[in-house]
């Protein structure tokens, strides 16, 4: 497998660990990654942007050259479509369809959705999903999981690494996690069908 | 490449700057010192976290303890790294420049992040600009397994030519993660006090000597770049008469775009200075333009080309064809290089909006900002200073409340200047980190002659824009350090903040600067975060 993945979000929605994640799981793999990530000032409600590179040998820079990613995971949907130079032309949008709109001169959802449905990308009505598999907080692993489908990352070395990953918080949030992560699949495999 | 297939098991996947903590554990640490700061915080944490029993690791009021205490350990003969972001450099300056003439005992490793692209700072000094002027040795890690080598590495460096070792960072590579395989550690090495304690008396006979020490050394760090393998240099026959110099990052951006060319290049790699100039001249023997990608300033580039003419076109960013600010990418060396843009996606009349960092919902700092708007609103003589910190935010909207945002502590200092020239009311706003940092000794100038102005200093009880790394002093240790600094108790106030207390905080601001003297006041509430991470049982 090799991929490129521009994760995009807001400080506080776990752009960070999703990308952490996945990375693990590829390592697990046996395969060789390359991670960039924002701290410190651009954390607080900015926008927040991770890179993720997974080869099978070695990778050479750290951050994805514009036209070339696989993917672009969008927490939220303005978030995805900012980094949208970076998707290689024929690459995959997948978004949470929910807006965080606290800003002037958000435009009108219906013309985001429109925008992202015409470049051909998936819409995941991810904090649904969270909020069905326990808590809105895992909004994050809901998209890791509908990624993960169209990445064809195999699931159980993913959750496996889903369940270290949150193995700090508890049995709870591990659990709400794994549900997310599936809701998070399932929502993606209609449209493969 | 340092990630070879067979050893891919056995890595694990380090954050540059968590890479450098474990070299330095590896390395036999007896101590490790530092202030926060994005993107050189991660390293001390992990250090806390992973350090062995009998390792002290600190966090100091600010990077100049820090490195002094590094010093120390060093003339004890023992091991010590000192890590900050690249402005903490500028205040550890007077121990780090000086230290370089002293005969360094145990390792000294100095391990600063660079942030190119300013993702969390307000410049972009080059910090190998410092190792030189310092007259030092400087390693630059292109990678995170470079990176844990490399922090190894300075220490026997630095005990080798009695000289402490700068680390340089950048931002994409403290704050990159990738697989890193670490070697058996070194334990700790004993108490060994440097034997000659003349060489750590900088009077002037002795200064003299340990100068002229320094300057003979410089040929033997210049031999030892020129045969490090941190530097390499491949001749290529298919060179078609370009070099290419690429210095730490700049490499991994070069190599990217490399299979596109069409020709391979003769390539020299800098990863240890001083600028190996037997391998450049190797280098320019062959060819005709030398095209430089180093993360940062053109210090190789300048180093290189001069002033006079030269038969060799010494092509980076000064005039060009790189950009003399912000990061390196892939993208600005693929231009760099003469090839066409990789085809992309383009949407026409996608107008999105700007999204920068806010206050995080709850922030104590919302209310002190309220408060000191209503206070100040409108006054077009007054002036609010302020200082580095998340409450640096509220220079943007919906606040507009503060006026700069200069260096650590500055605020201090500029408000009585201000004062002085006819400012009035003349306000700063501090953290009380930031305060504790850099903002006592202005403070004490202003004490000494009852300055007309009035300091705000928002106690948010932690280090807050860095991830909430805990204050050195608790914040109800202020108010006894400020009163013992002399200021007058009838105008120096302490306030528990809350939505609630906005008004009250308004009327306190509004009397005291009208008071025609120093006044300080103490907003304080603890940051939201800092609650949320005890609440989950730690840093997430
Ligand atoms: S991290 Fe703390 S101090 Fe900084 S904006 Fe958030 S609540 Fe305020």
């Amino acid at each position: 497998m090799k991929a490129d993945i521009v994760f995009a979000g807001i400080g506080g929605q776990g752009v960070l660990s999703a990308a952490a994640i996945l990375a693990e799981a590829a390592r697990r793999q046996g395969l060789v990654v390359k991670q960039t990530e924002v701290h410190g000032m651009a954390q607080r409600g900015g926008a927040v942007q991770a890179s993720l590179r997974i080869a099978p040998d070695a990778i050479a820079s750290e951050l994805i050259p514009r036209g070339s990613a696989q993917m672009i995971l969008g927490l939220e949907p303005v978030e995805a479509l900012r980094y949208i130079d970076y998707l290689v032309p024929d690459g995959l949008l997948v978004t949470a369809a929910d807006p965080v709109a606290d800003l002037p001169g958000y435009p009108p959802i219906a013309l985001i959705h429109e925008q992202v449905r015409s470049l051909g990308g998936h819409l995941i009505e991810a904090d649904r999903l969270a909020r069905e598999a326990g808590s809105h907080r895992a909004a994050n692993i809901v998209m890791l999981g509908a990624a993960s489908v169209l990445l064809s990352v195999p699931p159980e070395i993913l959750d496996a690494c889903i369940g270290d990953a949150f193995a700090a918080r508890g049995d709870k949030v591990v659990a709400i996690n794994r549900e997310a992560f599936r809701l998070g699949r399932a929502a993606i495999a209609p449209a493969r069908r | 490449m340092t990630q070879v297939a067979g050893r891919v098991d056995a890595a694990r996947i380090l954050l540059g700057d968590e890479a450098v903590a474990l070299g330095a554990i590896d390395a036999g640490i007896a101590a490790a010192y530092s202030y926060p700061g994005t993107p050189a915080t991660e390293i001390m944490e992990t250090i806390l976290a992973a350090a062995p029993e009998g390792v002290t690791a600190r966090w100091t009021v600010n990077e100049k303890t820090a490195y002094e205490a590094a010093l120390g350990v060093s003339m004890a003969g023992r091991r010590a790294l000192v890590a900050m972001k690249h402005v903490g450099l500028n205040v550890a300056a007077d121990p780090f420049i000086n230290s370089a003439l002293v005969a360094i005992g145990g390792g000294l490793v100095v391990a600063v992040a660079d942030d190119p692209g300013m993702h969390s700072s307000q410049n972009e000094q080059d910090s190998r600009y410092l190792a030189d002027f310092a007259r030092i040795a400087c390693l630059e890690p292109a990678d995170q397994q470079e990176a844990y080598e490399m922090t190894r590495e300075a220490f026997d460096v630095s005990e080798r030519f009695h000289i402490p070792v700068l680390l340089r960072l950048v931002t994409r590579i403290a704050h990159s993660r990738s697989l890193v395989t670490t070697a058996p550690p070194l334990p700790p090495g004993p108490v060994a006090k440097v034997e000659s304690v003349a060489d750590w008396i900088l009077i002037p006979s002795n200064a003299r000597r340990v100068w002229r020490r320094l300057l003979g050394a410089q040929d033997d760090l210049q031999e030892w770049s020129e045969a490090s393998p941190r530097n390499t240099l491949y001749l290529s026959q298919d060179d078609r008469g370009l070099g290419v110099i690429t210095a730490g990052i700049g490499r991994n951006h070069y190599l990217e775009n490399l299979p596109d060319l069409g020709f391979i290049p003769s390539h020299l790699h800098i990863g240890a200075y001083p600028v190996p100039a037997a391998a450049v001249r190797s280098l320019a023997e062959r060819v005709e333009r030398i095209l430089i990608f180093e993360e940062g300033y053109p210090f190789i580039e300048r180093s290189i080309a001069g002033v006079l003419p030269t038969r060799w076109e010494v092509l980076g960013k000064a005039p060009g064809p790189l950009p003399l600010d912000g990061e390196l990418t892939p993208d600005t060396v693929r231009t760099a290089l003469g090839l066409p843009e990789r085809p992309r996606i383009t949407v026409a009349g996608l107008d999105l909006p700007a999204r920068p960092p806010q206050l995080c919902k709850g922030c104590p700092h919302d209310d002190s900002f309220r408060a000191l708007l209503a206070a100040v609103g409108g006054d077009d003589g007054a002036v609010v200073m302020s200082d580095i910190g998340c409450y640096a935010l509220g220079a943007l909207p919906p606040y507009e409340a503060i006026e700069s945002c200069v260096c650590m502590g500055a605020s201090v200092g500029m408000a009585a200047g201000a004062s002085a020239a006819g400012l009035r009311p003349a306000l700063a706003v501090i953290g009380d980190s930031t305060f504790l940092h850099s903002g006592v000794t202005p403070l004490i100038d202003a004490v000494a002659h009852d300055t007309d102005m009035t300091l705000l200093i928002l106690d948010n009880e932690t280090v807050g824009m860095t991830g909430q790394q805990p204050t050195v002093l608790p914040g109800s240790r202020l108010e006894p350090l400020i009163a013992g600094l002399g200021v007058d108790r009838e105008h120096l106030h302490v306030l528990e903040i809350t939505p609630k207390r906005v008004g009250e905080l308004t009327g306190m601001l509004r009397a005291e600067m009208a008071h025609p003297g120093l006044s300080v006041i103490i907003a304080v509430r603890e940051c939201v975060e800092a609650i949320k991470n005890r609440h989950r049982g730690g840093k997430s």
